[in-house]
């Protein structure tokens, strides 16, 4: 491997776009160290240590079944013969674009008490369903909301695998279990890494299942410091351990990569398509469930608010001008992003060294932050020193790209990743220059990965609430603030036109980006 | 890749197209309100002072908290003219940051004193009385305790739902403390944590709670009984008031607030006048579902509510409320509600 020094062309975009995304860091410190020591006591309530417990016991379950749902899943559906295939594509990442608070409350809805599926069993006597509430429920609804991840960054890896190898290692004989572990897997390590930070990440950060599942993880006391207290100090603190948290998961994880090196990646040829002969249907059973319980579910409790909302008299008004504003102010930041996150990904990739390495774990760190802090901290720069974009459209675009910088990174480096950098260093040596490398070999190498990130991307803003209520221009409504409208009332039935809305139009999104298996992209150039 | 290019694009033309009367080009004049008051019960007022002013009023709708921190971050440079909060604790915060103009007496004195801050710097636009709703199949009204202080007999064990991590839970146990002291509050406290009470994250599920049975008494404000009844007209639920000085009482307000900082002053003064005129404090009564309190003299509340002066609560100032909040969820956390 080549140990060139890092190109300014590469380091100077990919510092910029860093330390934009670390402003938030930057406000925390700020808050924080203008409290004084005394700021720091709510550290020492020995309530804190079981938050941060019980925070931590959250993180290692959702992760765990995220990955144990989201790459058998991955592999089924990239890789298999398994029936409906393609329709499984698009459904299996759909929760991802569900609110948590909507994925809670349809949860809540459906398995709570007095919920549909008690409904359904009462004729036959039970009047008591297991307890929802607490860590269950909240353990339930964040896997709703991540196991897309694993799905989707597993999946682009997959259909991005090189055959060759796959097929050389059953050639030498070994099974097809022992072709997954020992070549399969290994070629996975990178993009499951990803994709686990980013679940772990996301169960620090989330507000609305943990509250509304009334599991006491530590950003429902940094929401009861801003919400009860208007105590933006100790609310600081507070997200500084959730910043420390994330720092140790991203230590762990980039030890854990040690030493893991991508195969080398050759020509372009689609994957072997694996016949699964008597486990076909068994598959499909299993992804049938997982679709069943975290689309379908969801799915039913919506309708059933809609039907009983057209009962009640409030008619059905589809939201479509601001499934508009969600759409596009998402995939504006999801193409924002995508650029934005290249030259740090290719940094970190191609030229390893310990300040690319630490720049790089560096734009992970905020996306463990409650949005509310995200945006409150934007709130605080943009007035006061950006005063002409404050509320505007660019501003909360910006707003996206910095709490969603981490989805489309994770995309982009995974694939990196998998591409050996020889295939760049033959091109260099043909005498093409490293932009020229950059976009006619690298690029279309690592589409997927760019196509898996930007869907990332998208789906998170499509359904991005904090940042997007206090910095949005005054009067510009996406589906996720007219699902507030009616959820802030608890208006379930007024509310769930617009959560079907924001799944419908994501859909075609997500066929488009992520969906499509590797025969059917259009070549590259 | 091309495709993807495109729809951006597109989605760059589209939003440009739909944002294009951002620039205030017109002569009307501007105001610029925050809200914490959701869109769905406030709007009317708004689209009413547009008409009848002919200014232009921009609204940011979010939670009210949210909102004091974010005006409280924008500092001088905040964009709004009038913030219009959900409770006295939002207001007194901004209050306490210096960032609030003191208001005309003229429309402070439009409701009476224990509705509006002693200094002047908000004013109650319309109230909410804390009550006890309960399930009519399993209740009647007389089987309903008349004291917070009943709730603490055995015989409601497992049948009481609070909502202790909601702001008007916390408002009452504060001003449980400041009338009675902490050592009865926190016996109190640990009467009701004995009977075992389910929690709710806020007042709608556990009025919906009482509604299926799933518990038999509530403790929440009495407005939420009209939302639950929106989304089922068949909800066996109804509140219960308390009487005297019981903390179970308390009566709490809605308020509005002028910015320091206001860049369009007049029309801010204008339009918290507008809110407590006749014609709006009667919105409260003849047309908002919520059916909250108005609180100017003369206008009776809706029917089949008491009247609002019969509601007296516990003797203290609403906007002490805030500062002694600190203390409540300290005492909230000891007794083990809220962890």
């Amino acid at each position: 491997m080549s140990r060139t020094r890092a190109p300014a062309a590469l380091a100077v975009p990919a510092i910029a776009a860093v330390a934009l995304v670390v402003l938030p860091l930057a406000y925390l410190v700020l808050r924080a160290a203008g409290g004084g020591v005394d700021a720091f006591e709510v550290l020492g309530r020995p309530g804190t240590l079981t938050l941060v417990g019980k925070t931590l016991a959250l993180v290692a379950a959702v992760t765990g079944t995220a990955v144990l749902l989201g790459l058998p899943l991955a592999w089924l559906v990239a890789r298999t013969d398994l029936p409906a295939r393609r329709l499984f594509a698009v459904a299996t990442p759909l929760p991802l674009v569900i609110p948590s608070y909507v994925a809670a409350l349809a949860l809540l809805g459906a398995f709570g008490p007095r919920g549909l599926l008690q409904q359904l069993l009462e004729p036959l006597g039970v009047e008591r369903l297991p307890e929802i509430y607490g860590f269950v429920g909240a353990w339930l609804a964040l896997t709703l909301s991540t196991y897309p991840y694993v799905f989707l960054l597993a999946g682009a890896a997959l259909r991005g695998l090189d055959p060759a190898l796959e097929d050389a290692a059953r050639g030498l004989g070994r099974s097809r279990w022992g072709v997954f572990r020992r070549v399969t897997l290994p070629a996975l390590r990178p993009s499951l890494g990803a994709a686990s930070l980013l679940v772990a990440l996301y169960t620090l950060s989330d507000f609305g299942a943990v509250s509304l599942m009334q599991y006491n993880a530590l950003t429902r006391s940094i929401y009861l410091q801003y919400r009860s207290l208007f105590d933006r100090t100790p609310a600081a603190v507070l997200a500084l351990v959730l910043v420390a948290l994330a720092a140790a998961l991203l230590v762990l994880e980039e030890r854990s990569r040690r030493g893991v090196r991508a195969s080398a990646r050759g020509a372009e040829r689609p994957p072997t398509t694996i016949p699964l002969g008597a486990w076909r249907w068994p598959a499909f059973s299993f992804c049938a469930a997982v679709v069943t319980f975290f689309l379908v579910v969801p799915l039913t409790v919506l309708v059933y608010w809609t039907v009983r909302g057209v009962e009640l008299g409030h008619g059905i008004a589809f939201a479509w001008e601001a499934a508009l504003s969600s759409v596009s102010a998402s995939a504006l930041a999801a193409v924002i992003a995508i650029v934005a996150v290249l030259p740090v990904a290719l940094l970190a990739e191609r030229y390893p060294a310990r300040w690319t390495r630490a720049l790089e774990r560096l734009a992970y760190t905020g996306n463990a932050l409650p949005g509310i802090v995200i945006a409150l901290s934007l709130v605080f720069f943009a007035a006061n020193y950006l005063t002409p974009l404050y509320q505007t459209l660019a501003l909360l675009v910006f707003a996206y790209i910095v709490r969603f910088f981490p989805q489309a990174l994770a995309g982009v480096e995974s694939a990196l990743h998998a591409v050996h950098p020889r295939i760049e260093e033959a091109a260099r040596s043909l005498g093409h220059g490293p932009l020229r490398v950059l976009a006619t070999v690298t690029v279309p190498l690592i589409r997927r990965g760019l196509l898996a990130g930007a869907a990332l991307v998208f789906l998170n803003a499509m359904k991005e609430l904090p940042a997007t209520l206090l910095l949005r221009p005054i009067g510009f409504e996406t589906l996720a603030t007219e699902i507030w409208k009616y959820t802030a009332l608890g208006s379930y039935s007024r509310a769930a036109p617009p959560a079907l809305l924001l799944i419908l139009v994501s859909a075609p999104f997500v066929y488009l980006l992520a969906a499509r298996r590797g025969s059917d992209v259009s070549a590259p150039g | 890749m091309r495709k993807v290019t495109v729809l951006a694009v597109a989605a760059l033309l589209g939003v440009s197209a739909g944002c294009g009367g951002d620039d205030d080009a017109g002569a009307n004049e501007k105001l610029v309100v925050y809200s914490g008051r959701e869109e769905e019960l406030v709007e009317p007022l708004f689209d009413r002072f547009e008409q009848e002013t002919g200014i232009d009023v921009e609204v940011r709708y979010g939670d009210s908290a949210e909102l004091a921190a974010t005006i409280a971050e924008e500092g001088d440079n905040s964009p709004a003219d009038v913030f219009f909060a959900q409770d006295p604790g939002s207001l007194g915060a901004v209050e306490r940051e210096g960032l609030l103009a003191k208001l005309p007496q003229a429309a402070l004195d439009r409701v009476p004193a224990r509705f509006r801050d002693p200094d002047g710097h908000w004013v109650g636009t319309s109230g909410r009385s804390r009550v006890i709703a309960y399930n009519t199949d399993a209740l009647t009204d007389d089987e309903v305790p008349d004291s917070i202080f009943d709730l603490t007999d055995p015989k409601w064990k497992g049948k009481i739902g609070i909502a202790p991590t909601n702001a008007s839970f916390q408002a009452f146990v504060s001003a449980m403390l400041l009338e009675l002291g902490e050592e009865r509050t926190r016996a109190w406290l640990e009467g009701l944590k004995a009977n075992d009470p389910k929690r709710y994250e806020k007042n709608l599920p556990v009025v919906e709670a009482v509604a299926v049975g799933e518990i038999e008494l509530g403790l929440v404000n009495h407005y939420y009984l009209y939302l639950a009844k929106e989304e089922n007209p068949d909800a066996a639920v109804a509140n219960h008031f308390l009487t005297g000085e019981d903390p179970g009482a308390l009566v709490s307000v809605a308020g509005a607030a002028i910015l320091e900082t206001a860049e369009h002053a007049d029309a801010a003064q204008h339009f918290v006048e507008f809110l407590l005129s006749d014609a709006s404090q009667r919105f409260y009564v003849d047309e908002a579902e919520e059916a909250e309190y108005p609180l100017v003299a003369g206008i009776d509340a809706k029917a089949g509510l008491p009247p609002l002066d019969s509601l007296q609560g516990p003797q203290i100032e609403l906007d002490d409320l805030g500062p002694e909040l600190e203390k409540t969820l300290e005492l909230l956390n000891e007794v083990g509600f809220t962890t």
